[in-house]
């Protein structure tokens, strides 16, 4: 030890230092070169389907499963590759599952988020903060069994009327596997990464910035929500889009929860629409591994990918932009909440 | 959603009863008497929504400890998985407990020393500016990118023929499926943990540590190796225990990467290094066949695992939390 450090000492080794830091770079490098190749291969995968179905791609027309199973069929025989594909119904429910749990959840994690900061008894607080780590650690394939031995049964016996069920026999199957288990077991899964990022921003206001407004006369709640929960927005922005990338990829959870028919539900139904069943895009591709042999479903099995990696990615970085105000006065944390 | 509580732009001030000293940082409720009814309703919501978080945490794990009580035999650790149509003939789950352990290791073993130089270059080179800010916004992109997408990618990956030697192939086709690949996917899940905790314990050292270190004539990487990273020891098992519990959690790419068959299936002469370049199973691929969405669909053997999956999970986040606190506890003065 001592002579190694003395060694050190009589050699500056400004070669060594500048090895490290050559090394450590080069390493770094790779780190976004990985990240650059994984986007272009994607794409490149994804370009057929792309490519041969235009902007209608992503619109609405026939039902998917067909399309997705004549496209595997395609690959299969010999005959011509075959691309047709309207993708919008799994677009849509990944937008509905998405939307509806980080809708739920923002506004259930910014009261959360507060009581713990700042309104919980002193246990509670030390109890809240292990509590929202497990709650975010929980693997989802565990979120996706309770959903399906507790939540979907749960919905098919109860909140569903035979009636309900009758009305829409002949399209699809009311059985439990709907929008609504998939929204409220995603809002669980999702809501711990913003109280996270939202406690850890509030927590970085200046104390004296609030203690000003108390000595104002306003009160707690108030000189909160007025001073605290408007300086932290970046962290407010940051954790949402988090969550919002979130929820976009899952897949597992999604998979086991939502059914597996490739269908859209419609809004005008009613009551009806939370208890219809349908399949995003993560859940499609999750679903369809066994596939991915034949070439045209391959590329169209990418061509999900891609939507998802570029919005998710897209989130990502307006997240991290977010955050770049706020981390010039404060130490906000950084990737992983 | 937030202004709905406070209720038009006019600065609310309530005053305080003249004779009452201010009693800030009391407890909430005795204070909160004199509040307008919007306030209390707030604040009453904000109680019900904390509690009702405690009480969902607590109904998941109660639920899930009951039910693998119920189930769990100790059989079950160390017998395969058998193929049967009942649930007691369907042996247990061996091999998928190894196989999360292997995954775990190989993913931390690439995540963890390239988490680390990547955060050290992040929080003590990060020149040039321009290299840092694409450092740091690829790591972001990483911890939000889907893993079913990180999957895909790692099949095109290790169906190349760069990597074919690492995966399963039968009779000249590579499937892209082993445990290398997969861990090698899950590493890049991991990743993004390990760097924003390594990072965070590099920034809280103070700079005045350094400077004391190059003035008895250590060099930077020196400095780095002897100083700030035994400083920072804490950080850096912190960010390898969340990065390990996001591995053995992810599903995706196992049910893709690793070939999702129950046992292990190795290729090759090889003992060990032909399990490595086969396929097999984890705890969580084992649940999601188990459930009643899955291929074999026996409830009782999902929660058994779930159990053992959920102990693991709950044995790292204790780790996490000792660390925690001591990396908060060590003081520089």
């Amino acid at each position: 030890m001592i002579d190694e450090d003395e060694l050190e000492f009589r050699q500056p080794g400004f070669d060594q230092d500048r090895g490290a830091e050559l090394g450590l770079g080069a390493l770094v490098c790779l780190v976004v070169v990985v990240l650059v190749a994984m986007l272009a291969f994607i794409l490149k995968e994804a370009w057929p389907s792309f490519a041969h179905n235009g902007w209608s791609w992503f619109l609405p027309g026939g039902n998917v499963d067909t399309q997705i199973q004549a496209i595997f069929t395609s690959g299969d025989l010999d005959q011509a590759a075959k691309f047709m594909i309207r993708a919008w119904p799994l677009i849509w429910s990944t937008i509905l599952t998405t939307v509806g749990a980080v809708v739920i959840s923002f506004v259930c994690s910014l009261f959360v988020a507060v009581f713990m900061v700042e309104f919980a008894p002193a246990p509670l607080k030390l109890m809240l903060e292990p509590i929202i780590r497990l709650l975010a650690s929980v693997p989802s394939v565990i979120y996706g069994l309770i959903g399906v031995m507790v939540v979907v049964p749960f919905i098919g016996n109860h909140l569903i009327t035979q009636s309900e069920k009758a009305s829409v026999t002949p399209v699809i199957q009311l059985s439990g596997y709907s929008l609504l288990a998939a929204v409220v077991i995603l809002t669980v899964m999702i809501s711990p990464i913003m109280i996270a990022i939202f406690a850890e921003g509030l927590r970085s206001v200046p104390r004296g910035w609030l203690e000003g407004s108390l000595a104002l006369g306003v009160n707690r709640w108030r000189t909160f929500w007025r001073i605290a929960v408007v300086t932290a927005r970046p962290a407010m922005v940051a954790g949402t889009v988090l969550a919002t990338a979130r929820a976009l990829g899952e897949s597992v959870m999604l998979s086991m929860v939502s059914g597996s028919v490739a269908f859209a539900p419609n809004p005008v139904d009613g009551l009806i629409f939370l208890f219809e069943p349908s399949r995003g895009l993560a859940p499609t591709i999750l679903h369809n591994t066994d596939e991915l042999s034949s070439p045209p479903m391959k590329h169209t099995l990418f061509a999900f990918a891609a939507v998802l990696l570029v919005s998710a990615l897209g989130l990502s970085l307006a997240g991290w932009a977010a955050k770049q105000p706020m981390k010039r006065y404060f130490n906000v944390g950084g990737a992983a909440a | 959603m937030s202004d709905a509580t406070i209720g038009g732009g006019v600065q609310p001030i309530t005053p305080a009863p003249p004779s009452t000293p201010p009693r800030q940082r009391q407890s909430a409720s005795g204070s909160s008497s004199a509040w307008r009814l919007t306030d209390r309703l707030g604040l009453a919501f904000a109680w019900f929504l904390g509690l009702l978080f405690c009480a969902i945490t607590a109904a998941i794990v109660i639920f899930l400890v009951v039910q693998g009580i119920r189930f769990l035999r100790p059989y079950m650790l160390w017998t395969n998985p058998k193929v049967s149509y009942t649930q007691s003939g369907s042996g247990g789950f061996f091999d998928p407990m190894i196989g999360t352990f292997i995954v775990a290791a190989i993913a931390i073993g690439i995540a963890g020393p390239v988490g680390v130089g990547v955060a050290v270059w992040l929080s003590e080179y990060a020149r040039p500016a321009g290299l840092a800010r694409a450092v740091e916004s690829t790591v972001e992109m990483l911890a939000g990118a889907p893993s079913v997408v990180l999957a895909l990618f790692g099949i095109l990956l290790f169906e190349s023929t760069v990597f074919a030697p690492l995966s399963y192939t039968s009779g000249g086709v590579v499937f892209g499926k082993s445990f290398f690949a997969a861990g090698a996917i899950l590493s890049l899940v991991a990743l993004p943990y390990v760097v924003s905790s390594v990072r965070e314990g590099l920034q809280a050292i103070p700079n005045h540590v350094r400077e004391a270190s190059y003035a008895v004539g250590k060099t930077k990487i020196a400095t780095i190796r002897r100083v700030l990273l035994p400083a920072a020891r804490p950080s850096v098992i912190t960010g390898y225990m969340l990065g390990i519990g996001h591995v053995i959690g992810d599903t995706a790419i196992i049910v893709l990467l690793l070939g999702d068959t129950e046992t292990f299936q190795g290729v090759g002469h090889v003992p060990i290094l032909g399990i490595l370049r086969g396929t097999g199973s984890t705890l969580t691929s084992y649940i999601f066949d188990n459930a009643p969405t899955g291929d074999l669909n026996q409830p009782n053997k999902a929660y058994a695992a779930a159990l053992v999956l959920l102990l693991i999970v709950l044995g790292l986040n204790l780790i996490v939390d000792v660390f925690g606190r001591r990396s908060k506890e060590l003081l520089w003065s």
